[in-house]
């Protein structure tokens, strides 16, 4: 696969840790916090912490909408599918979300609700054209990168004159969400927060452009490098962050310059400007409200809207009380500081959102990483 | 003046089926005679009772095996529901080292199924058992209210011979052993996949769903007694949950190198595409085989001799591991747990 | 996060999609965010749609940088 296999090139990988082995001050230690959950996952489907010196520890965050989709809106899907008996289109990432009363959206399909799995906006309108005496609801959640495809269905939508189809719209914003970490209360009462640098996400900045982050690297002094999700991007990401920190700098850096601009893409920006405008305020699992970080439907848009048509409204849920993902989450816990993790908490039976998406910290860890926790005896 | 006895033959071009072909009388009988019967044709089916009286080799173990199998779509690029019932129960006797003989075969008909796509079922069924050398010796059909089946399912039950002293099993797998498998990864799944609707991509990847049998006699017959430790097929779950079963059924740990399992580009495009993982996708035509490593590369080499085993390779060892992890020597030259799969796999976006 | 793959485009079907290739396995997309993509160019595809596209020399730049030889001192 071209654009992807010369990124995942074993012998480039062997030179870049020697450099960041290289890069690396005495004595210093660097906290990165890979922002995106695809930068997560590559680094532990990868074995990247093995390639990076003991120096350099990468701090997982939130961004991955599944991983910050509060009980409350997944309850929200649940009950439009089993008491509105809606069609409820999803993308395969929630459906085995927890949420209250020991369900899932799997668990719900499993009570009749009728949920369907799509692998893009285009086929919940599909099942809206096909069943026109049905409700079909779809659940739109991710970051601004999978957005625009969800404009642009309202848009057909509208165009078509379907009568049948709405968006759940849990569209969430990456800009807020680093704000608010930078911004949390362990600042507050440390006075900084324990990270030095950020890998910006890829994906998303492809849509948004290189420009957004800009004001973080200004205003908090901390360097961003937007990356790839290939491992070797990843790699050379850290190296910059490294140089930067090593030289006190603060500045935006594009490794990922093979596909993101620093306008980003204005088809896209302007086709979501057009459908959706900011939240006032937003519930994000693990960090609580966060103000403007979210979006919800236009006016001119809000026969499409779920929550109008339905007359939905948010009940935020707490999490267990010994649940650690809003720390996990701010980057402030790892997976094996959380008691639940691995015991009562697994892949199998998620307490967490950081536990049930793959990109999240602790199914990351529980799936490639746990060996380390415990010395294995070899062979 | 009406013919006496006279049955109006089974529609096998626009017939479908209907309550009363479940219901034990003429009907049934005439599903039987007119479809299953002729196509699997054999010395116990011809005596037409509701058993079959076996001959048993001497001295010799019995191994017994099941499989339900409700695959859908039922018809796929390189196989359907018919082969895949064969093969499915065919490789899980060979995969005890056992020689399968003889199939039963039972069948829930959704009222309303055609017979058309009945009849090509049979007839492919009957092509896998005549090719695996096992007699579909006895069977059953039910039917049941249109909406309450997919169309069908397919139960089949297997027996094969057990040469005595003979012991392949989960948890005979040793520190040193070799870990093989027979080819390609995740082919069949991603068949599977490249169909549903939603997922809609266009792939040249064919079903590999094939009966093993030959290829574990040829393999057994190429080293001593015992240095195959365990055989397994990895099917629904993949090579990641049949090694994580193997560990932990044996109490070890094993450590694979990913350059060395072969996977083929266009499932591994697939794969990457939905966000799977290859080593969780299921295979209806491979085997793992955990081997002495003394004799591991006469085993690599007899596998790879069958038609069915040439891209064979040697993927990992076993080792000492009291956690039972099994890990993998990334190709990037980091390394990560492969764990077993929690539930069905799901494409992704995130 | 945001699952997605370059992959280069093999055929415009009509002003909004066309058919992409990854590693041999082809699926139709829409280019309705990128519709200045041309045949033979590599696009970012993500939930069936196209985001952006690959520009192949600052891949091939990327690419250089990883391999440079000398480390700088830190």
């Amino acid at each position: 696969m071209k654009y992807v296999d010369e990124f995942r090139d074993g012998a480039l990988a062997q030179r870049l840790a020697e450099k960041i082995a290289v890069a690396v001050q005495r004595g210093r230690r660097y906290s990165l916090m890979e922002f995106c959950g695809g930068h997560t996952h590559a680094i532990a489907r990868y074995g990247l912490a093995e390639l990076l010196p003991p120096a350099v520890r990468m701090i997982h965050g939130p961004g991955c909408p599944v991983c910050v989709l509060p009980i409350g809106r997944i309850d929200q899907a649940i009950g439009l599918a089993l008491e509105q008996r809606v069609i409820l289109a999803t993308y395969g990432d929630t459906m085995r979300v927890p949420a209250s009363g020991a369900l899932s959206l799997l668990k719900a399909k499993a009570r009749g609700a009728d949920v369907r799995m799509v692998y893009s906006a285009a086929d919940a309108l599909e099942t809206a054209r096909r069943n026109p005496q049905r409700e079909v609801v779809f659940f739109a959640i991710g970051f601004e990168t999978t957005t625009p495809p969800t404009a642009l269905v309202v848009k057909q939508a509208a165009a078509e004159g379907l009568k049948n189809f709405s968006v759940l719209c849990c569209h969430v914003l990456t800009p807020s969400a680093i704000t608010h970490i930078l911004e949390s209360a362990e600042v507050r009462q440390y006075g900084t927060v324990p990270i030095d640098g950020f890998v910006g996400p890829a994906h998303v900045s492809i849509v948004i452009g290189s420009g957004p982050y800009e004001h973080f690297a200004e205003e908090y002094a901390k360097p961003v490098v937007i990356a790839g999700f290939e491992p070797l991007d990843v790699m050379q990401a850290v190296l910059m962050l490294v140089r930067q920190v090593n030289d006190g700098r603060a500045e935006v850096e594009n490794e990922f310059a093979r596909a993101v601009t620093r306008e980003g893409n204005l088809a896209a920006q302007r086709v979501v400007a057009e459908v959706f405008e900011l939240r006032e305020r937003f519930e994000w699992r693990g960090l609580g409200e966060v103000p403007y970080s979210a979006l919800e439907l236009r006016p001119p848009w809000a026969a499409f809207d779920a929550e109008q048509r339905f007359g939905l409204q948010y009940r935020g849920v707490p999490d267990h009380k010994q649940c650690e993902c809003g720390a996990i989450l701010r980057g402030v816990r790892r997976p094996t500081d959380c008691k639940l993790f691995g015991t009562v908490c697994t892949p199998e039976n998620p307490i967490g959102s950081c536990m049930v998406s793959s990109e999240g910290a602790c199914a990351a860890h529980y799936s490639y990483g746990r060996f380390r926790d415990i010395p294995v005896v070899s062979a | 003046m009406t013919k006496k006895d006279y049955l109006r033959p089974l529609d096998l071009r626009h017939g479908r089926v209907d309550m009363n072909h479940g219901a034990g009388g003429r009907a049934s009988a005439q599903l039987i005679d007119e479809l299953f019967a002729p196509a699997f044709d054999n010395p116990a089916l011809r005596q037409g009772n509701d058993g079959a009286a076996l001959d048993w080799p001497a001295g010799q173990r019995l191994v017994m095996s099941t499989d339900g199998h409700v695959v859908s779509p039922l018809f796929f690029p390189g196989g359907d529901i018919g082969c895949l019932a064969v093969h499915g129960t065919v490789n899980d006797v060979a995969m005890m080292g056992a020689t399968p003989l003889y199939l039963s075969a039972s069948f829930v008909l959704e009222e309303g199924f055609a017979l058309a796509d009945l009849a090509r079922i049979v007839g492919s069924m009957a092509a896998a058992a005549r090719e695996a050398g096992v007699a579909i010796v006895t069977g059953d059909t039910k039917v049941v209210e249109q909406g309450k089946g997919d169309g069908v399912f397919i139960a089949t039950t297997g027996i094969g011979v057990l040469p005595p002293g003979r012991d392949i099993g989960g948890a005979r797998a040793r520190p040193g052993d070799v870990v093989l498998v027979s080819g390609t990864m995740g082919d069949h799944g991603v068949a599977i996949l490249s169909l549903r609707e939603s997922l809609d991509f266009e792939t040249t990847i064919v079903s590999d769903t094939a009966a093993l049998n030959g290829l574990v006699a040829q393999l057994l017959a190429a080293v001593p007694e015992g240095a195959v430790r365990v055989l397994r097929d990895p099917t629904r779950g993949g090579l990641a949950t049949t090694l994580n079963e193997i560990a932990r059924q044996s109490g070890v740990g094993m450590l694979l190198d990913e350059a060395a399992i072969p996977v083929q580009p266009q499932v591994e495009a697939a794969c990457e595409l939905l966000g799977l993982d290859p080593l969780d996708i299921a295979n209806e035509g491979k085997l793992v085989a955990i081997v002495d490593p003394a004799h591991a590369e006469a085993a690599l080499a007899a596998l790879r001799a069958h038609p069915l085993g040439a891209a064979s390779a040697r993927i990992g060892a076993v080792q000492a591991d009291e956690h039972r992890f099994v890990q993998m020597a990334t190709r990037f030259g980091g390394r990560r747990v492969v764990d077993w799969l929690s539930g069905e796999p799901l494409p992704r976006i995130c | 996060m945001c699952l997605a793959l370059p992959a280069r485009v093999v055929a415009r079907l009509d002003a909004d999609r066309a058919q992409i290739d990854l590693g041999g396995v082809r699926k139709v997309v829409s280019l309705a965010l990128v519709p200045e993509a041309q045949v033979g160019d590599y696009v970012v595809v993500h939930v069936g749609h196209a985001i952006g596209l690959i520009d192949a020399g600052e891949a091939e730049r990327t690419l250089a940088l990883f391999a440079e030889m000398e480390p700088r001192r830190a």
